[in-house]
This record gives structure tokens, C-alpha cells and sequence, in this order.
């Protein structure tokens, strides 16, 4: 597919340059080039590609992608150069065609690096201008704003022309714009044209662009840029608000799911589980198991790991959340400091095990396909994974409020906390409620380290660097009380999101903990306090 | 490997039992009279269990290899390895057990500034040997301790060159990037002086640090973004921590920042961190070494195929640190060779001006100041997890132990073969005046 493209993107490159006027293209000066890439130094590399793009040989984009993707191979020996295809045929860039011979011994990628790369977008984006392809044309277009290559106006130009798409009409319009404010020799009027281009498009880029504007403009130039820097600026800050918010939210989603287990045992079981966030990090390793079995087995299911891997992780998390009630921690019932030390011990087991089993270095855990990237809202980036994770924290929630209200478990559930001794007297079995009640908060713990495993390290520590957060946000709501625990999560995610861009990440997170100190000394039962003679017990 | 299995098996009857800090008796390997005790003093649990387990394994590789070359002065080598557990002041009643109970002849070990802090009074008491093999941020010259890994200008200094070069791509806005803690903390100070010295102006600086451990990168990174849409080419140069880095990195790739827009300089990330990461989102980010896995030599090709061998798992990567570590003990080596003995002060003695080849093709010295010369490379991220090397520096550089860029340290050098000092300060010709 994509050495289809790249002919697509050499056709339309020898097409430019016929419009272009610049000339049919000839063998000498392109097949002159290519032996720089045989040297083996960057600088003699970067010659290379300038002539290459200037050449005019209809491979020469096809050998720049390939530059810029590490598929551009060389031999020193031979002082040949090839190309690698995306399905690993090798091609001789002289010809284009096919190599059938055995590759030399010494063949090898030649090397760019960021300087070179950078290069090779803009001359690629201005060939690109006028491809087919509609997204093509877009990463063009911000190839060109980037680079603002006073050179590629002609065919920006030409391509403005014939644009229909609005989007990217749109962008190649901006382009133009960022090239006329760079370029000193245009005129007054189109900069000032240009400076509302740019004003519209109204984002960090933008403001940089215009407050990176030579000194010295003209009067009324400098007030265009003036006011439409204000302008902008008064617009960021709106949308600095909104993107702070959603942070929040996104911090506080997070805190929510690896809290939401913990509300369940420490809430409403009251055992202070040390181990907890060692049954998140158990529900992440569950997902690499999963996607390392895919990878081997069935690569086609990798967009499905995530949903494969949430009931084992339930299921794993969960077992052994029930094993380790059964077998410590009902011994333990009524004695909080001993259970704080048992299950701190258990802990500690679990990582080391862990450590022992899978290496103590991380695990790649990947981003299926919809999981990656990020898309733009107005003036904010929402990443995906983010919004996931948020998605997918409320619907744990609804799920779980749903099973304790709805359900006979959650009814059993309800009744053990709140009076244990009657319920035990209405013929529930109390242990096997509490041993249950154990193994969900665990089973949901180990969803959380599926989404977890998303966003964070996937190593032995996991959980080490939740469990404070966790317990934080549990006392911070309300113990026992699953409301109490979204809206500690949400608060203080959104607290610590608009606190963090003034006061810095180390003093955030210092400043909501002193709040949190004092606000326990004023309400020590948290937000949410349960009310009764229960709660005593 | 054996050596090393049954303490932990030990250990975690003891985590079990809730009892984690008590099984510091827990450890009596044999005695055997006609052995030469060489100490491993690396963190097998806890946080930085993800670093040092390594290096632990690399020094067994290092002392199998050379009882199969037929040991030391006619006797074998023995490895005593011992578990600090990510506790700093475990390390220093470790190393008092390593060198008072063990007799140890010497210890390889620690890898954060807080825990080599933690043992240097046990070693200058107990008067032994430390090789420390992970860069670091300097300011320090012990008598005890021969630092194998980076000075600040091995590594930092030369990176940040790299950058404001043409080839670099010209920086001239910076972010300073780290975690909260000794090491960035100075390294920051020493770059942020030397960026001044080389007229970069206040808001063209950025320093942010972030707690250990930190996940959520989202604001931070908008911050580098905003930072870096001021026209100017920016750079972050990070001393991010380990464990961080991952979702530093994968914030990066979705928020859709690429090296060819703002490269990321680090000083903690390589070959073992990024193998936890899906790599192609960061491709051409970079990272300053005095080794890279990817550097062809016939030496490290050999180092590479050995590794392997003894790890059994043909994937496993090497880095920076084991290689530090390889040049530390061979020196060592040499050195006992040299003072036909492993008494400690014949062989701290016997060990400046030492020479040693290296992995990459050159051959570094055991300096007067304690440090080594090493080069410098800049590699940039592949798609594999490996590092082109796009950059490195003309020959070896030697490492300072003062840097010249704080105002508290440069005046002071350290010489321990001329001067017997430390810290001697040029300007009132005094030892131990000074920081």
C-alpha cells in the first residue's frame, strides 16, 4: 500500500515539475547524488537528499520516504544504494527496479537524523501538494505552514487554486499565510491579510507565529499584529480552562479506577488493604500475557487484546483476592494494624513474585490501534487513550452502583456492612459474603490495571504508585460511600489539574495533600460521611 | 546465579512474614579461604530493582569469565551478592556487611546518587573499594569510590553542544526537564549556568520537575508545547527518572510532538528503558551515552554475543552502565595484577593511570581525580529500540569532579596520585575547603 503511495507521490513530483517548468527529468545529476549516500556521514547524506530533490528523477520521492522510514540501505563496498520496500523487497534506487542479485555483505541503513528529516518533510510536503490523495494534501499543507519555505509559494499557489476540499483549502490558506509573515519582501497588505489568516486559525502555532515577526513592520502592519495577538491570546486562555478541566477529569478518572476497588474493600469492608495496588499491577501483567499471546498467535485480534484481556484480569485479580482473604486476611477481621502489616507483607510477595516470573524490567504493553493518537476540539487535544479511560471509568461505575443496588450479591453485600450480626441472623453467610466482597474489590482492581496498563509503566511497581493516591481519594470521599468516591476522585483530579500549570507538578500535588490534612481535621469522615450505628461496629 | 537465588528465596519468606527489614543476618555465604571476595551491591527489589538487576547479572558474567581465564593472582574470584532492596540506608549496612563479615576485596554498585551518598562513610571507615557505574551529577571525590560512569561533561556539556549545532538543528529555547531529586537537580544547575555562559537569556530557560514515578504527562507536556511554539527552535534536555520516562514518552507520541519539532535530549533513557516501549511514535528523540548496544565494534560485538550466552535469552539488551561496570572491573583487575595484591590501599594506589579498552574503540584511562575518560555519543531513537549514533565527540573527554560552571565548585579539583585530595581548592591552594 504504501510503496503505492510513494508512486503516487513520485508521479505527482515528475508532474510539479513539468508544470513547474523546471525541466524533464535526466539520469546524470540523480544518479551523481545518490553515491553521497554511500559515505556514511550525515553531512554528506544531506547533500545527497538536496540534490536528489532537486535532480528531478521521478524515484526521488519514493527514495526520500524511504530515507526518512530507515528503509534506504547502502553498501559502501558496491557504492550502491537501495531501497527497501515495505514488504522487504529490495529495489536499486539508480533504476527502480527490482534487485535480484544477493545483497552485498555489507549493506546497511543509511542514517538520517532529525536535521535531515526535517528537510525531507518540507521537500516532500511541497511535492505532495497537488496528490490525490485529500490527506495527503492536509499533512502537505502543515508540512509547508511548519517549514515555511518561501520557495514552495508557486506551488502552493497552483495548488490553492485548485483545491476544493474546505479543510484543506483551509490549512494551504494558513500555509500561504505563515510563508507571506516570514517572507520580507511581500507587501504590507497581503501581511496584513496574512495576519488574519492566522488570527482565525488562532492556536499556540499561530501566536507564535505572529509574535515572531520581525521587529521593525510598518505602523499599521504591527497594530494588525498587535490586536490579533490579543486576540488570540484572550482566546487561548478560554480554551487553557477548558483543557484543564478536561486534564482533570482525566486525572481524576484515572484515581477513580484504581480507587473504586479499594472503596469497596477498605469503604465498605474496612480492611486496610496494603496489597491493593499490587492487584492492579496483577490486571496490567494480565495484559501483556494477553497481547504476547496475540502477538504469537493471532496478530489479527491485537484492536481486541484490550477486551479479551478485561475478564481475565477480573477473573485473576479476583482469585487471588479471594485466596488472600480466605487464607490472611479473615483471621485479621477487628485487627487494622495487624491487617496493615499482613497485607503489606502480601504486597511485597506479590511484586517480588511477579519480579521473579516475568524480569523486573518493563513489559511493552501496546496501544491498539483506536487507543493511540489524538484529535483536536476546538482549541484542545483530546488524546484518545484519555478519553478511553474516562469512557470506560464511568461505565465501571454505573456497572458496579448497578450490581450493588440491583443484585442479590449487592444486596448480601449491603447488609454485611451495614449490620453484620443481623445479617448473619437472616441466614447470610457472612464469610463467603465477605470472601466475595473481597474477591470484587481485587476483580476490579485488575480491570483498573487493564486501562492502567494503557497510560503507565507496566513493571513490578505498578501498583506501588497508586495505592496512596487511592487510599487519598477513599478518605478524602467518604468511607463506604461509592459517591463519596467519584467526587473525591473528580475533585481532586481537577484541583490538582488547575493547580499544576502555576505551581509546578511537585507543589501541586504537595498543596492538595496539605488540603487534604486539613480537611480531614475538619470533617475526619471525609466528604460523604455514612450515618448510623453501623458504622461503629 | 545460584549465589544470588536462595537469599531471595529467603527474602521472601521474610517480605511474607511482614518482617522486610529484618533479614539483614539472613546472609552467610561459605567461607572459603583460598577465594578473592568481590562484593555486588546492587538492588534486586523495590524500584530500582528495574535498573540494577542487570548489572548485577553483568558482574557475574565479568567474574565467570575471569575465573575461566584462571581467577586472580592464582586464586579464583567469588561474587558475594547481596540485596539493598531500594533502601538507601539498607546500602550502607549492606556494604558494612559486605566489607566486615564477607571481606570483601572490593564492591560494584549502587545506582542512585541518595544510596552511593548513603555507603561512602562505611567505605572511607572500613577503608575498601566502590566502582560506581552510572552517570551521575559529579561535585564529589572520594578516595574510596572510582566513578566509572558520566561526569556532567561527559555527558551533559557534550549533549547539549550537539544541540545548538547546525546538525543538532540550532537550539535556542531550552527546557530543562526532570524529576525531583539530587541528580537533575545539580545537573540543571550546571546546564542552566553553562547555557547562560553561552548567552542564552532567562526566558529562553524552562525548568519544571516532577515527582518520582509521575504518569500523568498531560499538562506538563502542553507546557513544552506552548514553550516551544514561540518560533525559536526549542530542545528539552531531560533528566527524567526511569520509571516516568514511559509516559513521558507516550504522552509525546499522542499529543503528537516529534522529534523533528522538539527533540527530546535524555540523559536516563536507554537501550533497557525503551525496551517497555513501543518506539516508532519516538523515533529521532534522543539520548547521550558513553555507549550505545548499536556501536560496531569487533569488542562489543563480542560483549553482546557473551551476554546473551550467559543470560540465555538472546533479546536481552546491554547499556551504559554495564558497560561502565566492564571497563570498572577490568581495571580492577589490572590493577590487583599491578599491586600483586588486593590490599585496598596498594590497589586505590595502583589504579590511577590504568588503561583499559572500552566497548566502542578507544581505550579509557583511570584518571588521578578517580574518574575515567570516556567518549560521548548522541544516538537518536529507532524504530527498534536501538540508537543511531548521529554524533560523536573527537576522541576521550575527561571527566571533571568539580564542575567549572557552579560557582560553589570551580576552583576545586581533585588529584588523589599528586595531591592526596579530594577537594583542593586551586585558589587558596587549601584541601578540603569548599562545598
Amino acid at each position: 500500500m504504501r510503496s503505492f503511495c510513494g508512486r503516487i507521490t513520485a508521479l505527482v513530483f515528475a508532474l510539479g515539475l513539468l508544470v513547474a517548468g523546471a525541466g524533464v527529468a535526466l539520469a546524470g545529476p540523480y544518479e551523481d547524488a545518490l553515491v553521497g549516500f554511500t559515505e556514511g556521514s550525515l553531512s554528506d547524506t544531506g547533500d545527497a537528499i538536496n540534490k536528489v530533490a532537486a535532480s528531478g528523477n521521478p524515484l526521488a520521492a519514493q527514495l526520500l520516504q524511504a530515507a526518512e522510514d530507515a528503509r534506504l540501505m547502502f553498501s559502501a563496498a558496491q557504492k550502491k544504494v537501495f531501497i527497501k520496500t515495505k514488504d522487504d523487497k529490495l529495489l536499486d534506487a539508480a533504476t527502480g527496479k527490482e534487485f535480484t542479485g544477493t545483497p552485498p555483505d555489507d549493506i546497511d541503513t543509511v542514517i538520517v537524523n532529525n536535521r535531515l528529516r526535517g528537510i525531507i518533510d518540507a521537500v516532500i510536503g511541497s511535492l505532495t501538494l497537488m496528490s490525490p490523495n485529500t490527506n495527503q494534501r492536509f499533512d502537505a499543507a502543515q508540512a509547508v505552514f511548519k517549514s515555511r519555505e518561501v520557495s514552495a509559494l508557486p506551488a502552493l499557489d497552483k495548488a490553492l487554486a485548485a483545491e476544493k476540499d474546505p479543510r484543506v483549502k483551509k490549512a494551504m490558506n494558513e500555509a500561504r499565510a505563515a510563508i507571506v509573515l516570514t517572507d520580507k519582501e511581500s507587501s504590507d497588505a497581503d501581511k496584513i491579510a496574512a495576519i488574519a489568516v492566522i488570527r482565525d486559525r488562532g492556536d499556540q502555532d499561530a501566536l507564535g507565529l505572529i509574535d515572531g515577526m520581525a521587529a521593525g513592520q510598518p505602523a499599521d502592519v504591527h497594530e494588525a499584529a498587535q490586536a490579533a495577538s490579543a486576540k488570540i491570546q484572550g482566546n487561548l486562555a478560554i480554551w487553557n480552562a477548558v483543557q484543564n478541566a478536561w486534564y482533570g477529569l482525566s486525572l481524576g478518572s484515572v484515581l477513580l479506577l484504581a480507587a473504586i476497588g479499594l472503596a469497596i474493600t477498605f469503604g465498605v469492608m474496612g480492611v486496610i488493604n496494603m496489597a491493593h495496588g499490587e492487584m492492579v499491577m496483577l490486571g496490567a501483567y494480565v495484559t501483556f500475557v494477553v497481547q504476547e499471546f496475540i502477538r504469537t498467535r493471532n496478530p489479527a485480534l491485537f484492536d481486541y487484546s484490550l477486551a479479551i484481556a478485561l475478564p481475565l484480569a477480573f477473573i485473576v485479580s479476583g482469585a487471588v483476592g479471594i485466596f488472600i482473604e480466605r487464607t490472611v486476611i479473615r483471621f485479621l477481621y477487628g485487627r487494622p494494624l495487624e491487617t496493615l502489616l499482613a497485607t503489606w507483607g502480601i504486597s511485597l510477595v506479590l511484586q517480588q513474585a511477579v519480579r521473579a516470573a516475568f524480569g523486573p524490567t518493563n513489559k511493552e504493553v501496546g496501544n491498539p490501534s483506536w487507543m493511540s493518537g489524538a484529535f483536536d476540539l476546538g482549541g484542545i487535544l483530546i488524546t484518545y487513550n484519555r478519553m478511553w479511560i474516562i469512557v470506560f471509568t464511568g461505565l465501571v461505575f454505573v456497572a458496579l452502583l448497578a450490581m450493588l443496588r440491583f443484585t442479590r450479591l449487592g444486596l448480601e453485600m449491603r447488609a454485611v456492612t451495614q449490620n453484620r450480626a443481623m445479617a448473619a441472623a437472616m441466614g447470610i453467610r457472612t464469610a463467603r459474603i465477605d470472601a466475595l466482597t473481597f474477591g470484587l474489590g481485587s476483580g476490579i482492581a485488575g480491570i483498573a490495571g487493564v486501562a492502567l496498563s494503557q497510560i503507565d509503566n507496566v513493571s513490578p511497581n505498578l501498583g506501588q504508585g497508586y495505592i496512596i493516591d487511592s487510599f487519598m481519594v477513599v478518605v478524602f470521599g467518604g468511607v463506604g460511600n461509592l459517591w463519596g468516591t467519584l467526587v473525591g476522585a473528580l475533585t481532586l483530579g481537577i484541583a490538582n489539574k488547575f493547580l499544576e500549570p502555576f505551581a509546578g507538578a511537585v507543589l501541586g500535588k504537595i498543596a492538595i495533600l496539605v488540603f487534604i490534612i486539613l480537611f480531614i481535621q475538619k470533617r475526619p469522615r471525609g466528604m460523604f460521611a455514612l450515618k448510623g450505628r453501623a458504622i461503629e461496629a | 546465579m545460584l549465589n544470588s537465588v536462595k537469599p531471595n528465596a529467603r527474602r521472601w519468606l521474610y517480605a511474607a512474614a511482614g518482617l522486610a527489614f529484618a533479614a539483614t543476618a539472613a546472609l552467610s555465604p561459605a567461607k572459603a579461604e583460598d577465594t578473592i571476595k568481590v562484593g555486588i551491591l546492587h538492588s534486586l527489589s523495590g524500584t530500582m530493582a528495574i535498573s540494577e538487576t542487570t548489572l548485577k547479572d553483568v558482574m557475574l558474567m565479568l567474574i565467570d569469565e575471569q575465573n575461566k581465564k584462571g581467577g586472580l593472582l592464582g586464586k579464583k574470584l567469588e561474587a558475594v551478592v547481596v540485596d539493598p532492596a531500594s533502601n538507601w540506608p539498607l546500602f550502607a549496612e549492606k556494604a558494612r556487611e559486605l566489607i566486615s563479615k564477607d571481606k570483601v576485596s572490593v564492591v560494584f554498585g549502587c545506582w542512585t546518587s541518595v544510596s552511593r551518598k548513603s555507603v561512602l562513610p562505611v567505605f572511607k571507615e572500613l577503608n575498601s573499594i566502590l566502582f560506581y557505574p552510572v552517570q551521575f551529577e559529579g561535585e564529589e571525590g572520594e578516595r574510596n569510590v572510582f566513578y566509572t560512569g558520566a561526569a556532567p561533561n561527559q555527558q551533559a556539556i557534550p549533549a547539549v553542544d550537539y544541540l545548538m549545532s547546525k546538525d543538532g538543528g540550532s537550539v535556542k529555547r531550552w527546557v530543562l526537564e526532570g524529576t525531583d531529586y539530587v541528580y537533575p537537580r545539580t545537573t540543571n544547575k550546571i546546564l542552566e549556568a553553562y547555557l547562560k555562559s553561552k548567552g542564552v537569556k532567562d526566558e529562553d530557560i524552562m525548568i519544571n520537575y516532577t515527582p518520582f514515578g509521575f504518569s500523568d504527562w498531560q499538562t506538563e507536556v502542553t507546557k513544552i508545547k506552548a514553550f516551544g511554539s514561540a518560533g525559536k527552535k526549542t530542545a528539552v534536555v531531560s533528566t527524567v527518572n526511569g520509571d516516568a520516562n514511559v509516559p513521558f514518552y507516550k504522552e509525546l507520541g499522542n499529543q503528537g510532538i516529534k522529534a523533528t519539532d522538539i527533540p527530546v535530549m535524555a540523559f536516563s533513557v536507554g537501550e533497557e528503558e525503551l525496551a517497555g516501549l513501543d518506539t516508532k511514535p519516538l523515533v529521532g528523540h534522543l539520548a547521550a551515552w558513553n555507549y550505545f548496544e548499536s556501536i560496531k565494534t569487533p569488542a562489543n560485538a563480542t560483549f553482546i554475543k557473551e551476554w546473551h550466552a550467559f543470560t540465555k535469552n538472546p533479546k536481552r539488551t546491554t547499556n551504559d552502565p554495564m558497560e561502565a561496570h566492564y571497563i570498572g572491573f577490568n581495571m580492577w583487575v589490572k590493577a590487583v595484577e599491578k599491586a600483586k595484591s588486593t590490599d585496598p590501599d596498594k590497589v586505590i594506589a595502583a589504579l590511577p593511570g590504568i588503561k583499559q579498552a572500552n566497548l566502542t574503540g578507544g581505550v579509557s584511562e583511570m584518571l588521578p581525580n578517580h574518574y575515567i575518560t570516556k567518549p560521548v555519543f548522541i544516538g537518536e531513537i529507532r524504530a527498534d529500540g536501538q540508537f543511531d549514533v548521529v554524533w560523536k565527540t573527537k576522541g576521550l573527554v575527561k571527566g571533571d569532579a568539580w564542575s567549572p560552571y557552579l560557582p560553589g565548585s570551580k576552583d576545586l579539583i581533585a588529584d588523589w596520585v599528586k595531591l592526596k585530595c579530594g577537594n583542593y581548592n586551586t585558589v587558596t591552594k587549601k584541601c578540603g575547603s569548599g562545598s
